[in-house]
């Protein structure tokens, strides 16, 4: 016989206590909904890494990143076996107009910053701008975006650690091009040539912050980096090189644990989401008690009784849970747009919401546990009795 | 009001509240709903109250940290040894028994792996002058001894020799082609220092090809009101361009970026949970009024008014909220006191070693909330109870 037969039924149920069942389900979308957003904010934080070239490693100071390396080991790393292409790149520690607008800014290489970084994406006449103009620079989208910068604009940025040798601490920068990322990953910084970095600085000259390198085999990869730190081994500035997706989830632990604190805040949630629900159930068939009895004497067999229940539970959580991660997703989308510059990866992404179908049904099926089991169990003259 | 009716009050609330045993497995239900939203509050706002601490701890009015103009944080800052001494010289520093109370500090970062996850962290090396431990508060050596000016020695703050591999004492480390002996372990009330290693600034600046360069001085002044004529004699002389902060406004504005994250993710997210702890209690609390309809049917028939009746419903939605309020304070308390964690510090670029703290007034703002969700929960079921139809309650079964 037709399961959907019962449907009637189980609305017919679900709507005797409107009130109840409509805060139930509000109570399990609210649930869904912050686990939702926090799986964006998850996703935001730590999405990145997953975003890293497989195939780009890191060279940087032994001792601290923000220590600089000389300018000749960029020429002597490119020319290790295994190793496509390298560019060197520096921090600037940029700000604009007020010192709290920390601007990601970095002095490259235009020659060979394109063949690390394939994919970031420009119109190729943008890029020949670039590169024959010295005091340009190509900005991401989204940090164009959020200070209104066009193609054309000069824009003034000031450096946090390095001075001009005049005393002043201002580059004035055109903006020659605004490049997409390919890949859907970060376009958040900007990129100007070394040449006009090194030349005015006063200290730090012919210092680089750290290579990049692009390597032709990823599985190679641990050899290459060993290979590029013997290079530079016993000199007085020794070199350690990662894959650029070690470098990102070893400055991700530095934070702190991201991804054990949502843990934690999803499990409070779910927990107490729990009880309400199996609290709501349990109350739903306590009062029924008499009714199943009655249907049991109709010929409902305990199977078909405890199937009802359950189903009962699972409509309430899988409804719920869609409806919470509907909520989720516009909201996220939303924030998304304003904050653009901070989290701009902050979309829930595609398991979570298998994980979310997972956890509505195990949330549905431990709610009606108790209930379910009474419901089986129920002898139809005690219920009778106790109805009476 | 009347003296009759204040004893009615009394008389339905005390009845009610009598009867909630047998309504337990759901009140209890609306309890832990509160109880959960109370302590994720409580304890996501303690990991800010820790960082905010931790800093202010370190924070004095009376010493002021001097960097060069312009520079917002240590890393960004410089300045030369003629330019430190001029600063030792201004009137208003403190003269102790050997001379000025300064320190002139450098401060680099070097790699040392986290225990939590084995990969390398940036941890702050500050070279430090003789005054420096006169300058913190509650300076002390824990275990070992203090380094030896002019040797490769180091001591290392509490919080750090506990959040990073490899830093006990007798150990040796090595950065770049210099080997660091570990000599003893030092604490600081807790503050922003025990989360740093520290050297003697001379032999600091030789191993990193410094010169004779520091980045900031502090220097304990005579008395906090003196900060600003501080601040003019060094903004007077011609040699200096210099800012001059006192520690504790430095500290504060270090932290500012990270405690607004922390506090705004945290209302955000207790602002939703909020809103399912006040489903779950709407559900009790109308459910308790659909149990005692007849009761309550029976109250009015007999002349006792709506006040008593809502106020019974209410009263009980209360003493389920500050249930769950004292219930989540304490899960809060137990679960996330006193944690020591780290995370990065972006105003030095650096690792901040810190624990987080449940404090009075953290537990006294996740016990109104309860209430306040508890009070949202009872309004509307207390309402019902009141505009119950008496004939048609007395027949409900």
């Amino acid at each position: 016989m037709s399961a959907l037969r019962f449907f009637p039924l189980l609305v017919a149920n679900l709507s005797r206590r409107r009130i109840r069942t409509l805060l139930t389900l509000a109570s399990v979308a609210v649930a869904f909904l912050l686990f939702g957003l926090l799986e964006a904010l998850r996703h935001a934080l730590t999405g990145g890494v997953e975003l890293t070239g497989a195939d780009r490693l890191i060279t940087m100071d032994k001792v601290s990143i923000i220590q600089m390396l000389p300018r000749s080991y960029l020429d002597r790393a490119a020319r290790v076996e295994g190793v496509r292409a390298a560019t060197a790149l520096s921090w600037f520690g940029a700000t604009f107009r007020d010192e709290r607008n920390t601007i990601v800014a970095q002095a490259a290489d235009p020659e060979t910053l394109f063949a690390v970084y394939p994919e970031f994406d420009l119109p190729a006449a943008q890029r020949q701008a670039w590169m024959a103009d010295t005091t340009g620079m190509i900005v991401g989208e989204s940090l164009a975006h959020a200070y209104k910068w066009k193609v054309g604009d000069v824009i003034p940025l000031r450096s946090t650690i390095f001075r001009k040798r005049d005393g002043g601490d201002t580059w004035e920068l055109r903006v020659d091009g605004i490049f997409a990322n390919a890949q859907g990953g970060d376009t958040n910084g900007l990129f100007f040539h070394y040449q006009y970095f090194n030349e005015p600085r006063s200290q730090g000259r012919d210092l680089i912050g750290w290579i990049v390198l692009r390597i032709q085999d990823p599985a190679r990869a641990a050899e290459v980096a060993r290979r590029v730190d013997a290079l530079f081994a016993n000199s007085s500035t020794e070199t350690k090189t990662s894959t650029e997706r070690a470098f990102a989830q070893g400055f991700l632990n530095q934070v702190g644990n991201i991804g054990a604190i949502i843990s934690v805040v999803v499990s409070a949630v779910f927990f107490t989401m729990l009880l309400v629900t199996a609290n709501t159930m349990g109350q739903a068939v306590r009062e029924r008690t008499p009714e199943l009895a009655v249907m049991k004497t109709l010929g409902f067999t305990s199977g078909q009784v405890l199937g009802l229940v359950i189903a009962e539970a699972l409509f309430i959580t899988v409804l719920g849970g869609a409806i919470g991660l509907l909520l989720a997703r516009l909201l996220a989308s939303g924030l998304r747009r304003a904050l653009q510059q901070y989290l701009p990866l902050l979309t829930i992404p595609t398991g979570a919401y298998a994980a979310a179908l997972a956890l509505a049904v195990g949330l549905g099926l431990v709610a009606a546990a108790l209930p379910a089991w009474a419901a089986w169990r129920l002898r139809i003259t005690d219920a009778l009795r106790a109805g009476g | 009001m009347g003296l009759n009716s204040l004893r009615q009050l009394w008389a339905v609330t005390a009845m009610n509240l009598r009867n909630v045993p047998q309504r337990l497995s759901s009140s209890v239900v609306a309890a832990i709903g509160v109880a959960g939203v109370v302590t994720i509050l409580v304890g996501v706002l303690s990991m800010s109250e820790g960082f905010r601490a931790v800093l202010q701890y370190a924070g004095r009015d009376d010493v002021a940290i001097v960097l060069r103009g312009g520079s917002n944080d240590e890393m960004a800052s410089g300045l030369s040894l003629e330019q430190t001494r001029l600063i030792a010289d201004a009137p208003q520093v403190l003269r102790g028994s050997d001379g000025p109370m300064v320190s002139p500090e450098l401060y680099v970062i070097v790699d040392v792996p986290l225990r939590t996850t084995g990969t390398a962290a940036n941890v702050p090396l500050r070279g430090v002058g003789s005054g420096a431990p006169q300058l913190r508060q509650d300076f002390h050596i824990v275990s070992g001894r203090m380094f030896r000016p002019g040797t490769f020695e180091i001591i290392v703050g509490q919080g750090a020799a506990r959040q990073f591999r490899g830093l006990d004492t007798g150990r040796t480390v090595r950065w770049g082609s210099t080997d660091w002996q570990v000599v003893g372990v030092f604490a600081d009330r807790g503050s922003v220092s025990q989360g740093e290693l520290w050297t003697d600034a001379t032999v600091l600046q030789n191993a990193y090809r410094r010169g004779n360069s520091f980045q900031s001085v502090r220097a304990r002044l005579t008395s906090t009101a003196a900060l600003e004529a501080f601040k003019t004699t060094l903004t007077l002389d011609p040699r200096l361009t210099v800012r001059v902060l006192s520690e504790r406004v430095f500290y504060q504005e270090q932290s500012r970026i990270l405690t607004s994250l922390i506090e705004s993710a945290g209302t955000a997210i207790a602002l939703l949970m909020g809103l399912g702890a006040i489903f779950a209690a709407l559900n009790t609390m109308y459910s308790t009024v659909a149990a005692r309809t007849r009761e309550i049917a029976t109250l009015r028939a007999i002349g006792f008014g709506a006040l008593p009746v809502v106020s019974s419903v209410l009263t009980e939605a209360l003493l389920l909220g500050l249930a769950g309020g004292v219930l989540g304070c304490l899960a809060a308390w137990l679960g996330f006191n006193g944690i020591e964690t780290s995370t990065m510090n972006w105003a030095s670029f650096s690792q901040i070693t810190f624990a987080f703290k449940v404090t009075p007034a953290l537990m006294l703002r996740g016990l109104s909330y309860g209430l306040l969700l508890a009070l949202i929960g009872g309004l509307l079921p207390a309402v019902r109870a009141a505009r119950l139809p008496v004939v048609a309650g007395l027949r409900a079964t």
